[in-house]
């Protein structure tokens, strides 16, 4: 084990949000990566029945079971990484799970499944079923090795969260249960599932883009996640995704985006590598380059906004050709670089 | 370097998408833009609405969720659950704007108090049951759009809706939406649980051991009173059954009427062209018009005549020639050029890539027309911003086609 600190030590769930489009799933796997050091065994996973998971480590359709997906990202000097594991989780397979676990009724649950319960919880009460998804990720979390063993099974949980708009209620899991039943069994296990997500144990991570919409839904997002737990359920980071970085230095950048750079510098030096300047290359050329200089300027407008909510960010960058497992150990390289794991 | 003739001929290309015509045919009275989330569907419904206004069309957008800059400068800055007029839209031509913003609840009350006597109303309203049912957001939002898209259709008000469907995980809930809830409202469990409230206790004799066995466990994980309120909500909401499914059936028919034109949005990317790869297939299974596919956000570029690895080759020799002994120079002469090839060479080849991707739904999807709109520097959130967008969209032909700026 390293003795490394990092920023969310002590975290055993980390729920990851983000609004469609910016790579919230991207960002789950690459953080299990990163979490999934020396030895440690991460388990993430899938909430919305999407199979993202299994696309991005190219492996089969994940089932309702834990299955070795990755090898961890290697500590620099502490040889291989541990083991992600990644799971599909579904309310129907957590309501058989739940059954079995705290009733011993796997078999009555089948029967409730064909009955319809599952489609009646899922309709009638979404609450109920997010209980049932949320419940198998903390189970997960604080599963031991054996009841004398203190030692967890997991490191650390990553969940692939429902999006921005949506996350403050999947996490709400008691104030949800407690409209519907005041009272028995179902309200007990929402208690004990609240308790974990209200513990400093579990980290609610968003992941944004550096544009308007996403940042936007991003701070209303973490203002929701407070108003709605009075700041019970702790936030985590923001990983800003896709960042594209400055090619040009800030009096260039500037000059570039204020159409003041000179063309014929570029001029000169398209015809220094070779380049013939024909209709007007170097024109065009600068034209991208003020729209970089612009879209850079727009950027750090967003991320100044982004900062205004104190919290920790990290930046990943925009892979050009689309994310492969490669790119995936270098954003969970960059994660740990930056301290995220 | 440009690539080898042999793989530029095996491009296919899209054909093109129409849009004015769509927008311009009186018989097109609904247009229904679908997708998954994040891929500009609400910018481009409204962008579709305006257009239509301004070319004389007496439109009405119907909005779930849009980017709080965009619905202030439609003017929707209250959810007030009706079409509110547009101010700033061109009516020389003798169309008008009309938008709203989808209040999901208020939506879902207007119909139970529609459908029962004020009693029985009352009673669904408080039930906790119903309650979370019509707050919560998975299925029901979808369901209440399809139900206000009928109610405005119903109305007769406006000669062209265009709807943009919820932010939903996948783009095929709201399609399921409807039929899911009719499928639950048949559920075998929803009939037994009305039993006892329809035929009295006594008729459970009857009933075989399944039923003790169900309801044994479902005390067991729920409690008792929660089952209870859920037989409650359940009874009372039974009346309104036929009623609901009658409402979802005829909303699915109009769908498949001519007068309906779906458009599939989606960002050139993996996941969103997957997606639309996957409605576009369930489009076609339920009968359902689709005029085509929306590409949003595609990146292009003036220099295309210059490929990315030549850009980047390039870039390279101008490194080498202000370093050249592999020592950073003190005042390096191209930096600009440097950066200038750098970026292109990035942006050719994310426009390369989003383009492959789009081929691929191209190869599987041959005779779907597309519409390509360009990423804009910055996020559309006042009607000149709408107004590029349907320009874009609509005037197709004047721009180069698909892997063609190579």
């Amino acid at each position: 084990m390293t003795t490394r600190d990092t920023d969310w030590d002590g975290v055993r769930l980390h729920v990851v949000t983000g609004k469609g489009g910016t790579g919230k799933t991207t960002v789950a796997a690459a953080l299990a990566l990163a979490l999934a050091s020396a030895g440690r065994k991460v388990l993430l996973i899938e909430v919305e029945g999407r199979q993202g998971i299994a696309r991005l480590f190219d492996c089969p359709p994940l089932p309702y079971q834990e299955r070795k997906v990755a090898i961890g990202l290697g500590a620099q000097g502490a040889g291989q990484g541990g083991d992600v594991y990644a799971l599909a989780v579904d309310p129907e397979g957590a309501l058989l799970d739940y059954l079995e676990m705290f009733y011993n009724l796997r078999r009555t649950g089948k029967a409730l499944t064909k009955l319809g319960v599952v489609d009646f919880a899922t309709t009638i009460a979404p609450g109920l079923s997010d209980v049932l998804v949320t419940g198998k990720a903390t189970e997960a979390a604080r599963r031991r090795v054996d009841r004398r063993d203190d030692s967890h099974v997991y490191h650390a949980v990553v969940m692939d969260a429902p999006p921005t708009g949506r996350i403050s209620r999947f996490l709400d899991v008691s104030t949800e249960v407690s409209g519907l039943a005041k009272v028995g069994p179902i309200k007990t296990h929402s208690d004990t599932v609240a308790r974990v997500i209200r513990s400093p144990q579990t980290a609610v991570h968003f992941v944004t883009t550096l544009e308007e919409m996403p940042v936007q839904e991003t701070l209303d997002g973490l203002a929701d996640l407070r108003e709605r737990t009075g700041g019970a359920i702790r936030p985590g980071g923001i990983f800003i995704n896709m960042a594209r970085p400055a090619m040009l230095d800030g009096a260039d950048l500037a000059a570039a985006a204020g159409g003041s750079l000179d063309v014929t510098e570029l001029a000169v030096g398209l015809k220094a590598a070779g380049i013939s300047d024909n209709h007007g290359l170097a024109a065009d050329l600068m034209t991208e380059l003020r729209e970089h200089a612009q879209q850079v300027a727009l950027q750090d407008r967003e991320r100044e906004e982004l900062l205004t909510s104190g919290r920790p960010h990290y930046e990943l960058p925009m892979i050009p050709d689309g994310i492969d497992l490669a790119s995936l150990y270098q954003l969970a390289t960059a994660l740990r670089e930056q301290g995220a794991a | 370097m440009s690539e080898p003739a042999a793989s530029r001929k095996q491009r296919v290309s899209a054909p093109k998408l129409d849009m004015d015509r769509i927008i311009d045919d009186r018989r097109t009275r609904i247009i229904v833009c679908c997708g998954s989330g994040g891929v500009g569907k609400t910018t481009a419904a409204a962008a579709i609405g305006l257009r239509a206004a301004e070319r004389g069309r007496q439109a009405c957008v119907l909005t779930v969720d849009p980017a709080r800059r965009l619905a202030q400068s439609m003017g929707l800055t209250s959810l007030d659950n009706t079409p509110r007029q547009v101010d700033g839209v061109d009516t020389a031509g003798g169309g008008s704007l009309h938008a709203m913003m989808l209040d999901m609840k208020r939506t879902f009350d207007e119909i139970v108090e529609a459908h029962a006597d004020p009693d029985r109303a009352a009673q669904i309203l408080a039930n906790p049951f119903y309650q979370s049912l019509s707050s919560s957001f998975a299925g029901t939002q979808e369901y209440m759009a399809m139900e206000k898209l009928g109610q405005l259709r119903h109305a007769d008000e406006w000669d062209l809706i265009v709807v943009d469907t919820p932010p939903s995980r996948s783009a095929l809930d709201f399609l399921d939406a409807p039929q899911r809830l009719g499928r639950f409202l048949d559920g075998r469990l929803i009939r037994l649980l009305t039993v006892p409230a329809k035929a009295g206790m006594s008729y459970m004799k009857v009933l075989n051991a399944g039923f003790a066995m169900m309801t044994g466990a479902l005390t067991k994980i729920l409690g008792a009173q929660v089952l209870k309120d859920a037989q409650t909500f359940v009874t009372a909401f039974d009346t309104m059954f036929g009623g609901f499914r009658e409402r979802a059936e005829w909303t699915y028919r109009l769908l498949q009427a001519p007068g309906t034109a779906f458009l599939v949005v989606a960002a050139p990317e993996p996941d969103a062209l997957r997606e639309a790869s996957y409605f576009v297939e369930r489009l076609d299974a339920e009968r359902m018009p689709l005029a085509g596919l929306v590409l949003n956000r595609v990146h292009t570029s003036p220099a295309g005549r210059l490929s990315a690895a030549r850009s980047l080759a390039a870039a390279e020799t101008l490194e080498m020639q202000d370093r050249p002994n592999g020592s950073s120079s003190d005042a390096p002469r191209y930096s600009i050029a440097v950066a200038a090839l750098r970026m292109h060479a990035e942006r050719m080849q994310l426009g390369k890539r989003e383009r492959r991707i789009a081929e691929h739904f191209t190869s599987a999807h041959p005779a779907i027309p597309v519409a390509e709109v360009i990423a804009q520097p910055e996020d559309v959130h006042d009607l000149d911003g709408l107004r590029v967008i349907g320009t874009i969209l609509s005037q197709q032909n004047s721009l180069a086609p698909l892997g063609q700026h190579e």
